[in-house]
């Protein structure tokens, strides 16, 4: 039986000093803290971790390795169910999944299972480990749309069966939301994101950007046409939504989706840049996810006071717990049960404020939440010259509209079975079919995606 | 990277691009637009396609220095490199939709403000090739930045050029000559001066005065809105209006819309949001001349 310790700690940038930077703000373990982190799991024979992990990552054999420092084994196991590990390691919501379901959380603390994936994933970067060999070409081709988390995945899969795989991607840089919407003090683009592209890369992977599939070209021309024996689709949910209040179009309201991308994109946030960004001295942050903590976050490195107005409680932030965490460490305000009722302005249109109603916590909703209802006569005014709307995202019905037959439900989601689409030859995955979800589920669906694709082409 | 093929100075501040871009050159239709981005550190910055030629492979764009990016873009040199081109984007003009024997009998006014004489040149050249009437206004401030007069000849039945201050054409601004054209006629207008549409392209204050004309003439009019943008493709809404009250994306949505139910005054005021850092980067770039322009 080993002895008994305490979670061993993260080091992490001091909060005062990160919120004037863009640096990442965990260092992550090194090779002495992981082990001993690694050597307080149980390594349990009916493991709750993985019956939580949305791809079954073998978490006990792979954190044994890492007790036994046996770092290139560790990443061994976790890349036969993931292959985006130190991009997951980051950015997962572990304390809903694996974390969340560990044994040792019931009386303690979990094993911190997502910074162990990370240090393994990290580890094996800086070795140069690679993920697996060049497999030989079978001379089947396959296109994949969109460069997110799920199109990286499928087609990842892909070229280690041997497939001939081209990724189309409508921006100037490929990683979907790792690279435009998450930001660099939580997932590095140059060390993390573009690393795990150039692993793609180098399996022989073709990445053609500012390609607007639907509009450069339809999928229809890329399986007629161009010779692809079958399309996967992983567009994402990339449209942002509003509020539909009075004064969303003021000067000065931003979607989440705008800010993040002028910053991590487009690079706003440096003086080397063209791309300007709003400098406000006041942000107002509207919501309670991922997106909002990054944005709050964002604005917060840009010089700005932050709010954040969330209308339900603390506990029903649907953003991870360790990014709600940073947020409050770095000095964000959060103003929870309010709801914004209008954004105010000045008399030339610009932000000047934004009026919120008290809310209070009814029944639980359809989702399970508690939905919160407005105290009526309760309004109030926050002062603010820039208000930032991180409502979430809906999805752009391009694809389907120049898709004949390629089925959607209300919303714009594209129906599949198995990741196969209402089309023949055609297959999607990821926050296309599920709605703004997660990396990793957009991942693993990718990968069941590239799995069914080889049984379409083969038979 | 897309390499500059062709490279022309139209006016001191307007330049004509023809761009190697196969994609695009073969799904490239009037009314859309590329995101063109220069350089490395460069803005992803909206262009209206003025032609395209599958054969040759390749796209064309006018355009107008307004500041540091399309500066980089009207800088760099024939055989230079652009790093990124995107599109087509945005919908296609309207009458793509209409069979090409009812465009016979169509009678087209188009208005072009400046440099909207691009985005209104593959329009005309659309209509006019299948047969249909079409008139063409050309306005500008003087008879230096009136650009592609004669192409636009070859595409169009009657030509009519007006400048501010008199130095070319007739003086006046586009929407006197409108409503003369539809009011009465013209000597050289067979067609009667009485139009089914009408379509108006250039600067967001020229598209509101031409909107409120054609209203009080009981003329349909299409405008197309240079909003702000930042992807192109229906990410951001950073290009959004309202049009008829609700809120449009113009990258997806447009970028040709009703010309009756936009907000225009929103619309505009929208465009001034970097006005600082825009003239500050201006400064920077030795482009201060730009900064006392509207
Ligand atoms: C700011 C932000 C923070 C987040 N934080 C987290 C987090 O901490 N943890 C977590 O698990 N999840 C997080 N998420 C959610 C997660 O990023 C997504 O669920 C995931 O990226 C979805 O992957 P995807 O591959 O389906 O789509 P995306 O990542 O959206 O990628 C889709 C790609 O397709 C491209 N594309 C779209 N249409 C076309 C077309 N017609 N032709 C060609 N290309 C096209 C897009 O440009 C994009 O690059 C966050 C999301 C955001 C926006
Ligand atoms: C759909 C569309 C089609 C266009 N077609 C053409 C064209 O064919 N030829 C042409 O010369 N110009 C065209 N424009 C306008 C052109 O995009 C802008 O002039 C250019 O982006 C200005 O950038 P800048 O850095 O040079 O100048 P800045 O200093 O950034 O801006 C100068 C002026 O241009 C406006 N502007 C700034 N950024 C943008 C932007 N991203 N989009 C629109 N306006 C902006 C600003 O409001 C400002 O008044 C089009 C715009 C759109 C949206
Ligand atoms: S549940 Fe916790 S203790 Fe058990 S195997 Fe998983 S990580 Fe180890
Ligand atoms: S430019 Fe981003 S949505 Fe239109």
């Amino acid at each position: 039986m080993p002895e008994r310790i305490d979670r061993v700690p993260v080091r992490e940038q001091d909060p005062k000093v990160r919120a004037t930077n863009f640096e990442e703000v965990c260092f992550g373990y090194d090779a002495q803290e992981a082990k001993r982190e690694a050597s307080r799991c149980l390594a349990c024979k009916k493991p709750r971790c993985v019956e939580a992990c949305p791809v079954s990552i073998k978490i006990p054999e792979f954190i044994s390795a890492v007790h036994k420092g046996d770092f290139e084994a560790a990443y061994q196991i976790i890349n036969i169910d993931s292959s985006l590990p130190a991009i997951c390691g980051r950015v997962c919501p572990q304390e809903t999944q694996c974390e969340g379901s560990c044994i040792l959380g019931i009386k303690g603390q979990p094993v911190s299972i997502g910074k162990l994936e990370r240090f393994v994933a990290d580890n094996a970067m800086v070795n140069g480990s690679k993920a697996s060999s060049i497999p030989a070409k079978n001379g089947k081709r396959v296109a994949v749309v969109g460069s997110g988390p799920a199109g990286l995945a499928c087609a990842y899969d892909l070229a280690k069966l041997g497939y001939d795989v081209t990724i189309f991607e409508s921006l100037h840089k490929a990683g979907g939301v790792l690279t435009y919407g998450i930001p660099e003090f939580r997932l590095p683009k140059n060390a993390v994101v573009e690393k795990e592209i150039q692993k793609l890369l180098d399996m022989g992977i073709k990445i053609e950007t500012n390609v607007f599939v639907g509009r450069t070209v339809t999928i229809d021309y890329l399986l007629d046409k161009e010779g692809f024996a079958a399309v996967f689709v992983g567009t994402g949910a990339g449209l942002p939504l509003f509020l539909g209040i009075d004064g969303e179009n003021l000067n000065g309201v931003f979607s989440a989706n705008e800010y993040l991308t002028r910053s991590n994109l487009m690079q706003a946030f440096s003086n080397e840049a063209d791309t300007p960004i709003f400098r406000a001295k006041k942000v107002c942050v509207v919501g309670g996810g991922n997106v909002a903590m990054d944005a709050a976050r964002t604005a917060l490195r840009l010089g700005a006071e932050v709010t954040v107005v969330y209308r339900r409680s603390e506990k029903e932030l649907p953003a991870r717990v360790e990014e709600v965490h940073h947020a409050k460490e770095e000095g964000i305000e959060f103003r929870l049960l309010a709801n914004p009722v209008e954004i105010l302005g000045d008399e030339s249109g610009w932000v000047k404020g934004i009026k919120c109603i008290k809310m209070e916590l009814g029944e639980p909703d359809s989702s399970g939440r508690r939905s919160p209802v407005p105290i009526q006569g309760s309004e109030f005014e926050i002062e603010t010259d820039c208000v930032i709307v991180a409502l979430g995202t809906k999805i752009n019905r391009l694809i389907a509209d120049t898709t004949p037959g390629l089925e959607t439900d209300k919303t714009g989601r594209l129906l599949t079975n198995q990741t196969a689409t209402s089309r023949a030859g055609v297959f999607a995955g990821g926050d296309v079919v599920t709605g703004a979800a997660t990396v990793i589920l957009a991942m693993g669906e990718g990968r069941k995606a590239a799995a069914a694709i080889h049984k379409y082409i083969s038979g | 990277m897309y390499k500059i093929i062709k490279k022309e100075q139209l006016t001191p501040l307007i330049y004509s691009l023809e761009i190697e871009a196969p994609r695009i050159a073969c799904s490239a239709k009037p009314g859309q637009f590329l995101i063109v981005r220069p350089s490395d550190n460069g803005e992803r910055t909206p262009l209206t396609i003025c032609d395209y030629d599958p054969q040759r492979g390749s796209v064309r764009i006018v355009v107008q220095i307004a500041g540091v990016s399309s500066n980089k873009i009207c800088m760099a040199k024939e055989g230079d490199l652009l790093y990124d081109v995107a599109g087509p984007l945005g919908k296609p003009s309207d009458f793509m939709e209409l069979p090409e024997k009812e465009l016979r009998s169509c009678r087209y006014l188009f208005v072009a403000g400046g440099v909207g004489a691009a985005p209104v040149y593959p329009q005309a050249k659309y209509l006019f090739e299948r047969g249909a009437y079409v008139d063409v206004i050309i306005g500008a401030r003087n008879k230096d930045l009136i650009i592609m007069e004669d192409e636009m000849r070859k595409v169009c039945s009657n030509l009519y050029i007006c400048t501010d201050d008199g130095s070319k054409g007739e003086k006046g601004v586009v929407t006197l000559l409108m409503e003369r054209l539809c009011n009465n006629g013209d000597a050289g207008n067979s067609g009667g001066g009485k139009y089914d549409m009408c379509v108006a392209i250039g600067p967001m204050v020229m598209m509101k005065f031409a909107a409120i004309t054609a209203k009080k003439l009981g003329l349909p009019i299409t405008v197309s809105l240079n909003t702000l943008m930042v992807d192109g493709t229906g990410m951001c809404g950073a290009c959004r209006v309202s049009v008829a009250g609700q809120t449009m994306f113009a990258c997806v949505d447009g970028p040709e819309f009703n010309g009756y139910d936009v907000d225009f005054d929103e619309a505009m005021r929208r465009q001034t949001l970097y006005k600082k850092q825009e003239q500050q980067a201006n400064a920077e770039a030795g482009l201060d001349f730009l900064n006392g322009r509207k």
